[in-house]
Parts: C-alpha cells; structure tokens; sequence
C-alpha cells in the first residue's frame, strides 16, 4: 500500500517534468531534472545530517559554495605566470598561518596556569597575524596582478572536472570538521547559528581572494565532461541522427547534452542513494537513530554522541559538497555572487521537510517537487497576476507593481508549503518507517 | 595636540559609529534572547520581522511625508514608529496564533520550532519583498547633522574633524529610553514579573496562576516593538534593504550568545562587544597611528586586520571563542 502510494509520487513528479516539456519546451524540462538531480542530491545529504542525526545544519551554501570551489581549482588550466610571480608564497603564507594555528593549540594544551595562557595565546596569534599577513599580501598582490582582465587568479591543476566532484566533497568534509569540532556537543541551536556564520564567511572568502577563484569577477568557461552544443551541430553524423528523429541540430545537440548531464548525476544520485539506504539499515544507522531518538540512554549503552554525530555531519556535508561540484560543472562557471543563503540553504530545507525528514527516498522526492514548484511557480503567478488584473489599464501602477513583485511569490510559496506540511503532515510525504 | 587629532580621527570613524550599530544590534539581540527565554526557541524569522516593521515605517513616512507632516529637524520615520510597532506586533500576534501556538500546546522540541520559525521567515522575506521589492529605501530626513565636520573643526581649531549624524544621536539616545523602560517593565510590574518567573521555571510558574498565553503574547508584542525600533534605527542609519537584514541575523545572534542566550543584560553587552570589534577589526587604523605613533615608526600599510567584507568574519570569531571557552556566554545564559 505505502510502496504504491510512493511509487505513485514519483510517477507524478516524472509526469509533471513531461507535461512541462510538452507544454513549455523539452529544454526546460530537462533544466528542471538536470537542477531537480542535484537537489535531490543536496537534500540526501541534508536528510543524513537532519533525518538520521537530528543536526540542524543552516550552512547548505557554504558547502555548496565549496564544491564549486572545487570545479574550478581542479578543471581550470594553471597560470603559470602567476605560479611564478607568487603561487608558491601564498602556498608558504598559508601553510606558516596553519602552523601559527598549530602551535597555538599546543600552547593552549601544554600551559595550564589560566593568565599565562591567555597570555601566550593572545601574544601567538597577534604576532602570528602580522607575520602571516606580511607573507601573504605581497604574493597575492603578485598573483593578482598577473593579467587580471581574464586571470589574476592561480588557476587550477587542469584536470577533467569530473574529478571535482569527489573534491568537493572532501573539501566540503574539510570545513564540516572545522566547524563540528568547535560547535558538536552544544545546544542544536548553537550548531545552527555557526553553520549559518561559516556559509556566509565561506562566500565572503569566494568574493574577496581574486587569487583564488577570481572573486565576484567569475571564473566562466569551464571545461565540460559531456561534448559541447557546437562540436555536435558542427558533426554531420549527429546532424543526419537528429533529422532522422526530426529535429534541428541546434535543439537537438542541446537536449543531447542536457541528456548526457542528466545520465552522469543519475549516476551519482544512484550511488548516493544506494549507500544512504545501505547506511540506515546497517547497525550505523541504526545506531545514529538511536542517538537521535535518546541521547541520554545512548551515551548510557556506551556510544560516543559527539564523536557520531561529527561523523554524520562531515558525510551529510560532503554530499552537499559534490552536489555543489556537480551544479557548477553544469552551469559551466562559478559566480560567487549567485550564492543567496535562502536559495541554497533554506530551499533544501524544505526539500528535506516536505519529502519526509529521515526517508531517503522522500528527501529525493522532495528535492524533485521543491525544486520543480521553485521554476514553476513564477510563471504560475505571473499568469494569476495577468488574469487578476485583466480588467486594469496596461499602466495601472497597481498592476505593475504586482507583475514587478511576481518574482517574490515563489518565497511566500515555498514558507507556507513548509508551514503547511509541518502543521498536518509533519512527517513529511514519504515518513520514515 | 597629535594625541587629540587622532583620538578625534578614532570618535569619529570608530567609536561613534561603533555605538550607534551596538545599540541596534543590543535592540535586536534583546528580541532574540527574549524570544528565547520565554518561547524556548531561537527565532530565525526576527531579522524578517525586523525588516517588516522597517517596511511598515517607511510606509507610514512617505505618507506623512505627502501630507507635508514632519518632526522638524528629527526624522518623521519616529512619528511612523508606533504605527509601525501596532502593526508589526499584530503580525507577531497572527503568526503566534497561526503557526506557534500548535507547537506550544504539543510541546514540540525546540528543534521544530526553529524549522517552523524557518517557514515563517520565509513568509515574511516574500510579504516585505512582494510590498516594497528588494531595492535600497533611504527614509531619512530632517537635520542631517547634530554637529559636521566643519562645524567640529571650526569650533575646536583641530586638523582633524568628526561629525555626529543626527541618526547616530537618536539611537543611542532611544536606545537607551527603550532599555530602561523595558528593564523597569521586567523587574518592577507585575507582568514582567510573571514574565521571569515563566521563564526560569515555567512548571512552577504555571502553579501560581500565571496565565502562560498571556506571558507570550506580551513576549512577542515587546518583540515586536524592539524589532521594529532596531531596525528602523539601523535603517536610519544606513538604509533599508530587506536582505541586509536578513543578514542582521548573524551579528544579532552572535550578540545573543556571546552575552548568554536568554538574558537581556547580556544581549545588550553582547550587541557592544560584536560591534566594537567588527568596527576596529575592520578599521584602517593608519590614520589614527600616524598621530599617535613617533614619525620614524609610521605605518606603511593601510594598518587594516581585515577588510570590510569580512564582518562577518568577526561576529563568527568572537562566537566561535565563546562556544569554545565559555559556552554559556558571559552572562551565564541558557547553553544546555
């Protein structure tokens, strides 16, 4: 009974996607599962931290942010300019600021007396500052200057960008340690508010060191794991194929690389998915539910809960990672900019909520039906606001002013669809059994 | 008189300003920790809320403004504030009937109620944007200056000037009115005793009759009225941009939990240390140096610890050091 009823769901999903192709444009449709995969991506990894763990990560973007870190630093070629006139400082400059952060650690270990060691901390780190910054400024200055119209940055190690997206993840896994370290084992809302703190400072990071990613002058053009549009219309074999199934090369060499995109993140959701389903019913996850449901009486039996849950939240974020990597590797650019905490954190959220927090299957539903109501519903209201106000002048300002704010629906939307599932369906469409 | 030019330099482009934003970020930490004290949970929809009463303000000035009615030389936008306040605190009131009451009465984790909080911000986020869009709203006006720079040094003969906005003296000054009269409110009348008392112990509390659906209404209305003076004075200040102060969020939190989350002395010295430290940290101090230091030790660089854009940068730093090394806050909140 609840497998047809989920089967049924997605069944919906998949039909609402081809009623947009046939309604819209098969191109549109194919945006919508190409973007509704990584989500459904963002949102298994979101669904372990949350539906395994009860972790409240607001940080979604950071994480994101950081995957797209990774496609441009492994895809882009070096420069190798820049390598010389201060790759290798910089490199130096970050390694001495990490030892600066090593020793004073050591000294907070070693030096027990409370006033000499906030002594010695404050004098390490304040000295340690200047002296990393002295090292740094300079080489960057270098890098920057290196052709900054079209580089100014060091470039990456020019390797297939598929290779980013396990980087990604590992990257994002990098600052989940950092911050479960210092925010685990605290009040879950503590968790939240860090989180929430290091997304926002991993995107100012991604604006403001041009050496690394260009900042918000945007790293476009990344290289691609599926053949370009161009290379296609340019092949008379494709050419003869798409005429053959009655399409002009143009529309068909696009649909056939959103196709190809398609295929890879299936692949991955798949494999993501798999191992998720694996973990929740292995003694792991079982374990991890345990936790969540009493942690009180699973520290009794023995089990280390901050250690654990630091365990899920470097998984659940690392996922996060490779959907980021996997999104800009579809956009084909990265733009710091784009980056809005509403859109990349706070969506996933309710990606998570609506699907059924703790079900694997529901948080992709989820990602699939959020996102698809996300595209759709501008369009929607825009059709609502035309018919509304029909009987108004063309220049009526009540008018434009509601066909200005059209694109602020889909924020009211997606709020009262989380209020409404929490309130009568707080388990969300597909519950966990 | 070097001493004097740069302590003049540093009023002037620290520690003015350094008040004027502390005192709106204590206005709204306060809102925070209050919310946390009574309703038990961190309210992610305040900086919304913020920007709601903020919207409904610039509102009621405009058409103030067209019906020529002004303050004289102070902003009309505080003519605006108690409509403003009567409207936001209706909204809270909604929304608590609508939304939280059903989590209260099943006594939903906190957890949960963040999420639903989550919901409510983004309601709110659409209505402010659905009303007044995304853009800068400056709704300053009356006299711009309390004293400028060319009134300063004219009258003190100094190299160096420093002016004073009329924004950054009407915060300060209504801050301090609105942290009185609430400190009076919680200690002295009965409601706010019963507030306190519901909140260091709500079972006992509910045992001598105090009536917990009326703790929370009062709760969201004092909410409601601090969002709305904090962020109409930072609107004042800076201007108004709905998705400014939706990153508010951060700094007003960090101020909440560096002071202790849950206690309203603490939220108004975590508002000062957050801010303090975003503005000296962020600071190009060569201009101050270069009168205080001797000539032969006068800085080359700009003398800047980090740039502007990295604000937020401090308000996580100085959070994370207090999660690490004192996670009650400084005034031993709530951290467990």
């Amino acid at each position: 009974m609840d497998q047809t009823r989920n089967i049924l769901y997605f069944v919906a999903i998949a039909a609402l996607i081809i009623i947009t192709g046939m309604v819209q444009s098969w191109n549109s449709a194919l945006l919508i599962l190409n973007m509704g995969l990584i989500s459904a991506v963002m949102a298994l990894g979101v669904n372990l931290q949350w539906g395994f763990a009860g972790l409240f990560n607001v940080g979604v973007m950071g994480f994101v942010a950081l995957g797209g870190l990774a496609a441009v630093l492994v895809s882009t070629d070096p420069v190798s300019a820049a390598w010389s006139a201060g790759g290798l400082r910089i490199l130096f400059a970050l390694a001495v600021g990490a030892g600066i952060i090593g020793v004073t650690i050591i000294a907070y270990r070693r030096i027990t007396a409370a006033r000499p060691r906030v002594i010695a901390i404050v004098t390490i780190l304040g000295l340690g500052f200047f002296l990393y910054r002295a090292l740094l400024d300079p080489a960057v200055q270098a890098v920057e200057a290196v052709n900054p119209a079209l580089q100014g940055n060091l470039g990456g190690l020019g390797l297939p960008i598929i290779l980013a997206w396990p980087v990604g993840g590992l990257f994002a896994a990098g600052a989940a340690w950092i911050i479960g370290k210092a925010a685990l084992g605290l009040r879950s809302d503590y968790l939240a508010i860090a989180t929430l703190g290091i997304s926002e400072i991993i995107i100012a990071i991604l604006k403001n060191e041009d050496w690394l990613a260009r900042g918000v002058k945007n790293v476009i053009g990344l290289n691609r794991p599926v053949p370009k549009e161009i290379d296609l219309q340019e092949s008379a074999e494709f050419v003869e194929r798409a005429s053959g199934l009655g399409l002009d090369p143009v529309t068909a060499s696009a649909l056939f690389v959103k196709l190809n995109y398609a295929l890879l993140f299936s692949v991955v959701l798949i494999i993501l998915l798999i191992m998720a389903q694996l973990s929740l019913k292995s003694p792991w996850g079982r374990m991890m539910r345990a936790i969540r449901d009493n942690e009180t009486a699973a520290a009794a039996m023995g089990k280390n809960v901050t250690n654990r849950h630091l365990q899920i939240f470097i998984l659940g974020s690392a996922i996060c990672g490779i959907a980021g990597a996997m999104m800009t590797t579809l956009d084909g650019q990265l733009t710091p900019g784009s980056y809005q905490p509403l859109r990349f954190t706070f969506l996933i959220w309710v990606m998570v909520i609506v699907g059924g927090s703790g079900n694997n299957f529901g948080a992709v539903l989820g990602g699939f039906l959020i996102w698809f109501l996300w595209v759709q519903v501008e369009p929607m209201s825009q059709y609502l606001v035309t018919l509304l106000t029909a009987g108004m002048a063309e220049d009526n300002a009540v008018r434009l002013h509601m066909m200005e704010s059209v694109a602020y629906t889909r924020l009211l939307t997606m709020g009262l669809v989380l209020l409404l599932v929490l309130r009568f369906s707080p388990r969300g469409l597909i519950p966990e059994k | 008189m070097d001493f004097i030019n740069g302590l003049v330099v540093l009023m002037n482009f620290v520690l003015i300003p350094a008040t004027a934003y502390g005192a709106q970020l204590a206005l709204g930490a306060l809102g925070v920790t209050l919310i946390y004290g009574i309703l038990r949970f961190s309210n992610f929809a305040h900086g919304d809320t913020m920007a709601f009463g903020t919207m409904i303000t610039v509102l009621v000035t405009w058409w103030f403004q067209s019906m020529g009615i002004s303050f004289g030389p102070l902003p009309t936008a505080l003519l605006a504030l108690p409509f403003s306040i009567a409207a936001t605190a209706a909204l809270v009131l909604l929304t608590d009937r609508g939304v939280y009451q059903f989590y209260r009465a099943q006594k939903a984790k906190p957890v949960i109620l963040v999420i639903v909080s989550m919901g409510v911000m983004f309601v709110m986020n659409g209505v402010v944007r659905i009303i007044i869009g995304v853009d800068d709203q400056r709704f300053s006006d009356g006299e711009r200056f309390i004293f400028s720079v060319r009134e300063f040094k004219a009258a003190s003969g100094l190299r160096e000037g420093m002016a004073l906005k009329t924004t950054q003296g009407i915060t300060v000054i209504t801050a301090l009115i609105v942290v009185i009269a609430l400190f009076w409110f919680l200690n002295k009348t009965r409601t706010g005793k019963s507030m306190r008392a519901y909140a260091d112990n709500e079972d006992l509390a509910l045992l001598s009759g105090i009536n917990p659906e009326r703790v929370v209404a009062v709760t969201w209305i004092i909410v409601a009225a601090l969002a709305t003076i904090a962020g109409v004075l930072y609107g004042l200040d800076k201007s108004f941009k709905p998705f400014t102060y939706f990153q508010l969020l951060l700094p007003i939190f960090a101020s909440a939990i560096v002071g202790g989350l849950g206690s309203p002395l603490g939220a108004i010295a975590g508002g000062f240390v957050v801010a303090y430290s975003e503005v000296t940290i962020t600071y190009a101090w060569k201009k101050v140096l270069k009168y205080w230091m001797p000539e032969s030790l006068e800085p080359s660089t700009l003398m800047q610890l980090l740039s502007t854009e990295y604000k937020f940068a401090v308000s996580f730093m100085i959070l994370i050091v207090v999660l690490l090394f004192r996670p009650t806050g400084l005034f031993k909140g709530k951290a467990y």
